[in-house]
């Protein structure tokens, strides 16, 4: 079964349609890149996954989106219970005013959990997971505003992993950062995708060469190519795909 | 035209440019053989050097523009191409210079009835029409074109094949001119390379163009 679907999928922003009848799939612990220029529609289609596009005034969805074979967009679904099997990272690191330890800790604190043992566990794991332990174990009381912007985009990741997701959506996770930051992201999308499913947005080609096996190329709405990335990177079979990632894009 | 086309465009501009240096050094090639004419043996070996340069630049332009541009699709399968074209056409070089060697160090003529029968003149044109032709259909992204070099290279190695009986039947009347069919028997081995490297020329052109791999399979 596939880890993350859609099917049909139409998305309107009032009368602007910022999704065209899209076909997706992504497999268990694969890694999905989505690329396209901005406006495309590829981090309104990576929103779906967590319903954050709900939060947008006049959003209207049409079609299934399906977690783990379940339609997201069904009116039984919670959406708090859905957020928990959906961990999200931002383009810019967003830690929390709190020590390091609290920060990773958060999100099992808000879904009831009181053992403490459970949670330290759960926080170094997830720490080890992000390849931050080594950085910050013998700092953890300290505040999390005080790590550089790649540790703190790394304690947001640990933060996502804490509540173990189904599924983890990264919206430019890298592009605030420096080469070295970067390179520690990347690696670590390579190692959590052993667990993990991901889909990433980037604007980064090579970024998406890189840590993506499958690449979906967006368009004005549509999705134009997807396929492994490999094969999007090497020969794509539409026109459109390769004019962007050649960047030549008119 | 974005920076990486301006670069392409060069390096594309360049290795047109030893392509036909290296036209050129087969004609001289076929030519000195036929005529006997160690003057222009000579030109060879000195085209040769132009050659050797081009072949270190090539290398070093398709070693920048991947180290700098992260060319991909097509533009990183004409940079492959580039790469493996370019040790191919310095090859090519290397043979019409051996051949002119060969030409350089005899003490006669070649046997004008002997380069006949042996098809070793026809093989001279066959090999000279390839290497042209795979210019054009570089030049020009005519992937058509370049799968008819393909089977171009049948020919040469049928003649390659026949011509072993044709000189040992030769040897055997002409016991004086030993030194001379062991000449033309080596230079028939080159041009027999010299279609396998065209050949290759053009695969890397199809690759190129197609995206298709056609390395050890039948055209």
């Amino acid at each position: 079964m596939n880890k993350a679907e859609a099917i049909d999928v139409n998305l309107y922003y009032k009368d602007f349609q910022a999704l065209k009848n899209i076909n997706f799939s992504a497999e268990p612990n694969s890694v999905t890149a989505l690329i396209g220029p901005s406006g495309c529609g590829k981090s309104t289609f990576l929103r779906l996954f967590n319903r954050m596009n709900d939060l947008i005034e006049g959003v209207r969805i049409e079609g299934q989106v399906l977690l783990d074979g379940e339609n997201v967009h069904q009116k039984n679904i919670q959406v708090d219970a859905l957020r928990k099997k959906v961990g999200m990272v931002f383009q810019k690191p967003n830690p929390f005013p709190k020590s390091i330890f609290e920060n990773v800790a958060y999100g099992l604190r808000v879904d009831g959990i009181k053992d403490k043992h459970l949670i330290e566990e759960r926080v170094i794991k997830s720490l080890k997971q992000s390849a931050l332990w080594d950085e910050v174990k013998d700092k953890l009381k300290k505040s999390a505003l005080e790590l550089s912007g790649g540790q703190q985009q790394r304690l947001c990741i640990a933060r996502a992993l804490a509540i173990e997701p189904s599924l983890i959506l990264m919206d430019e996770p890298a592009s605030a950062l420096d080469p070295i930051s970067t390179a520690k992201i990347e690696e670590l999308i390579y190692e959590l995708k052993k667990e993990y499913t991901i889909i990433i947005v980037t604007h980064n080609m090579q970024q998406a060469g890189r840590v993506s096996d499958n690449t979906a190329f967006f368009y004005m709405g549509e999705l134009i190519e997807y396929d492994t990335t490999k094969k999007i990177f090497t020969n794509p079979e539409n026109f459109r795909t390769q004019n962007y990632v050649t960047g030549r894009f008119g | 035209m974005t920076h990486l086309d301006t670069e392409i465009k060069q390096l594309k501009k360049d290795t047109i440019e030893m392509w036909n240096l290296v036209i050129v050094q087969m004609e001289k090639a076929s030519k000195a053989m036929i005529d006997f004419d160690k003057g222009l043996a000579k030109d060879i070996n000195t085209i040769e050097k132009r050659v050797d340069a081009f072949e270190l630049k090539l290398n070093m332009d398709c070693e920048n523009i991947l180290a700098l541009f992260n060319p991909v699709a097509i533009d990183l399968r004409f940079v492959i191409a580039v790469l493996k074209i370019n040790y191919n056409l310095e090859r090519i070089g290397d043979y019409a210079n051996s051949i002119a060697g060969i030409v350089s160090h005899s003490d006669t003529e070649f046997d004008k009835e002997l380069l006949d029968s042996t098809q070793l003149t026809k093989m001279f044109e066959i090999s000279q029409t390839m290497l042209r032709e795979s210019l054009e259909a570089f030049e020009y992204e005519n992937n058509k074109l370049a799968r008819e070099i393909l089977t171009q290279d049948e020919q040469l190695d049928k003649i390659n094949v026949s011509a072993n009986a044709v000189l040992k039947n030769s040897i055997e009347t002409n016991h004086d001119k030993i030194e001379q069919h062991l000449n033309i028997l080596s230079i028939i081995r080159m041009l027999e390379r010299v279609g396998d490297q065209t050949k290759n020329l053009a695969e890397e052109i199809i690759f190129f163009i197609e995206a298709k791999v056609l390395r050890h399979s039948k055209p």
